[in-house]
């Protein structure tokens, strides 16, 4: 299966025949050396990554080394009020693997410049690295081209810019956005406020008590009134894992346009928007080793480059008078202002580094530590788990009669446990299950069963702690 | 255990958390107040009821949340009663430095000069968790809130 998995990862790439900017982008391989890693920003757009490949631990059998792998997380190895960390807030952020904080500092060591503009070697080189990152980041969830790839601040962000740019020439009085209950603040305030702006109705996709969505709602809900249709791929609170596929050709089929929120799937599972079928994706780079303050949005082709620009400044222009100014196409159509060069050559270097894994033997391991908890939790009195019995990404949330979710966090701190408590910016989705909010398990691959295991330990403890007298 | 957790949950906190005193709705109350957390959902009902020269006569509250924020409702409301509007506005002033803390130095003269904290002084633990204050502070938001006004419904959120 992982042999398969890491096969299914190096598939050779689709033609990145991109970049339609003023700019030429040489099609070579660059490598950046640094001590004894071989770190690849650039990697050529026709081939495989051998050597993110050959950087990440295996066994004798050639099978990932989960627990080694935990050495390029050198956050990990720490004490926290006196005990070992266990970090299981990976649904909030995730930690970066060295090779993500050398490609930082290589970068500002050796090629710090301004993108597109310069006429010397230090600009051309951090150009060729964000440029590069952005075809990276295109190969890596499917795109045909690196110009459907725009850079942003994270999820929050490209989904303001579709409510803005898409929404605010596209949308009418009367129209209908549909979304689903269980969506993060993010994938929903833009759509209220764009609601406002534009007189449209908001419409939500029912949540079933067991976490899943009312699927056979769907159809019903899906009228021709509707003209996007957003929602999560996998429930940042309930772990949940919606069919997008599926989601995304219902929608084609009365003419709506449809929005992914990857945040939560991007870093953890195969993602690929032509097998989606969706016109937009986003997700943020700090849920998936990478740094914080990039992210990206996909946007099919033809739909971005019917829409206007939401912000102005430099970068996105090709000429300005006084009076107006006319636009680059995208993606730099939107990406006013010098842009975060730093944070997308540190997303490229995590996404090496993950496809140097590969997302399904990844998305195997995270189901793994799911199930894992599932059953350990399972042991302890007056506990009650949220989201779907069934497959479901790496996010356990629940709540416990013993102790109110933010009791359970300090203590829980306190032993050196990092859980989230609290809403989880799903406030509509906790009202929905009569809780006031829940405590959170979000796992990554670099998390174990054995941190599972003192998890329990320190959950039984705090029922003792807190529970009756 | 930590010695942390153990100052921040001392046993008289829990036990109010348990069975928090003063609990439920306040028939005939002059001033009702709805506050909230909303970083984490917390939330407090609390009517009082005015006496004789401008006494809080009777304090009740409902709700639900953490332990911090239910023993801090549950201690405040036998706290307050009897006391005049301005004792327990002097109340509030000094709980809340008890519970931000400030210098060691400051601290103990708070506890030296304000001796009728009492009880509540229990919850000083919860200065060393910051993200705690809010939830101690709580109840004591609404009671500032409710004694703005003399008669009436409002609401106060740890937010705004």
């Amino acid at each position: 299966m992982l042999r398969m998995a890491l096969q299914a990862s190096v598939t050779p790439c689709l033609p990145f025949p991109i970049f339609r900017s003023s700019f030429v982008i040489r099609h070579s391989s660059f490598v950046i050396r640094h001590s004894s890693f071989v770190i690849r920003t650039f990697p050529p757009r026709h081939s495989p990554h051998p050597a993110a490949h050959s950087r990440v631990h295996r066994t004798a059998d050639n099978s990932i080394d989960w627990q080694a792998l935990r050495e390029d997380f050198p956050i990990l190895d720490q004490q926290v009020h006196g005990h070992p960390l266990i970090y299981f807030d990976n649904a909030a952020t995730t930690h970066k693997p060295k090779s993500v904080l050398d490609a930082l500092r290589h970068y500002y060591e050796r090629d710090n410049a301004n993108v597109h503009r310069g006429l010397h070697e230090l600009s051309s080189r951090a150009t060729e690295a964000y440029e590069g990152a952005r075809s990276r980041v295109a190969e890596y969830i499917g795109a045909a081209d690196a110009g459907e790839i725009v850079f942003t601040r994270g999820t929050t962000e490209s989904i303001n810019l579709v409510a803005h740019a898409w929404g605010g020439k596209f949308l009418r009085s009367g129209d209908v956005i549909l979304l689903t209950e269980m969506e993060h603040h993010s994938n929903l305030v833009p759509w209220q406020l764009l609601a406002q702006r534009a007189g449209a109705r908001l419409r939500f996709v029912p949540v079933l008590d067991d976490g899943t969505l009312a699927l056979d709602q769907l159809d019903e809900l899906l009228t021709p009134e509707v003209k996007l249709f957003a929602f999560t791929h996998v429930s940042n609170s309930l772990g949940t894992i919606n069919p997008a596929a599926d989601f995304c050709r219902k929608a084609r089929n009365v003419g709506a346009v449809t929005l992914v929120d990857a945040a939560q799937s991007a870093g953890h599972m195969p993602v690929d928007v032509q097998e989606i079928g969706c016109d937009f994706l986003a997700f943020s780079g700090h849920k998936m080793g990478g740094p914080t303050g990039i992210g990206a949005l996909y946007g099919r082709a033809e739909i971005l480059e019917s829409l206007p620009p939401w912000h102005g400044g430099g970068e996105m222009i090709v000429s300005v008078s006084l009076e107006k100014s006319s636009y680059k196409k995208p993606p730099h159509r939107f990406e006013a202002g010098t842009p975060n060069i730093a944070g997308a050559i540190g997303l490229a270097a995590a996404i090496d580094y993950l496809e140097g894994i590969g997302r399904a033997a990844i998305f195997e391991h995270d189901s793994r530590l799911a199930r894992y908890a599932l059953d350990r939790f399972a042991e302890l009195p007056g506990m009650r788990v949220l989201g779907p019995a069934g497959e479901r990404g790496a996010i356990v949330g629940f709540v416990m009669d013993a102790a109110h979710p933010h009791d359970l966090t300090t203590f829980a701190d306190q032993r050196g446990l990092a859980l989230r408590g609290g809403h989880h910016c799903n406030q509509p989705l906790m009202r929905r299950f009569g809780l006031p909010g829940t405590t959170r398990a979000s796992f990554y691959f670099y998390n174990t069963t054995a941190e599972i295991d003192r998890m329990i330990d320190i959950l039984r403890d705090a029922t003792r702690f807190f529970g009756p007298k | 255990m930590s010695t942390e957790l153990e100052e921040l949950y001392q046993e008289v906190i829990l036990d109010h958390s348990r069975r928090p005193r003063n609990f439920g709705a306040l028939e005939n109350a002059d001033v009702l107040v709805h506050g909230d957390n909303p970083s984490c959902g917390d939330e407090i009902h609390l009517g009082i009821q005015f006496g004789p020269n401008d006494t809080l006569a009777e304090v009740r509250f409902s709700g639900q949340g953490c332990a911090i924020s239910q023993a801090s409702a549950s201690m405040m409301t036998m706290k307050l009663k009897g006391k005049t509007r301005s004792e327990a506005s002097a109340l509030g002033l000094a709980f809340r430095d008890l519970v931000t803390g400030g210098s060691a130095e400051q601290s103990s003269s708070i506890a030296s000069s304000s001796p009728k904290l009492g009880d509540l002084q229990l919850l000083s633990g919860v200065r060393k968790f910051p993200q705690r204050v809010k939830c101690a502070m709580l109840p004591w938001r609404a009671v500032e809130q409710a004694l703005s006004q003399s008669a009436g419904e409002s609401t106060v959120s740890t937010e705004l």
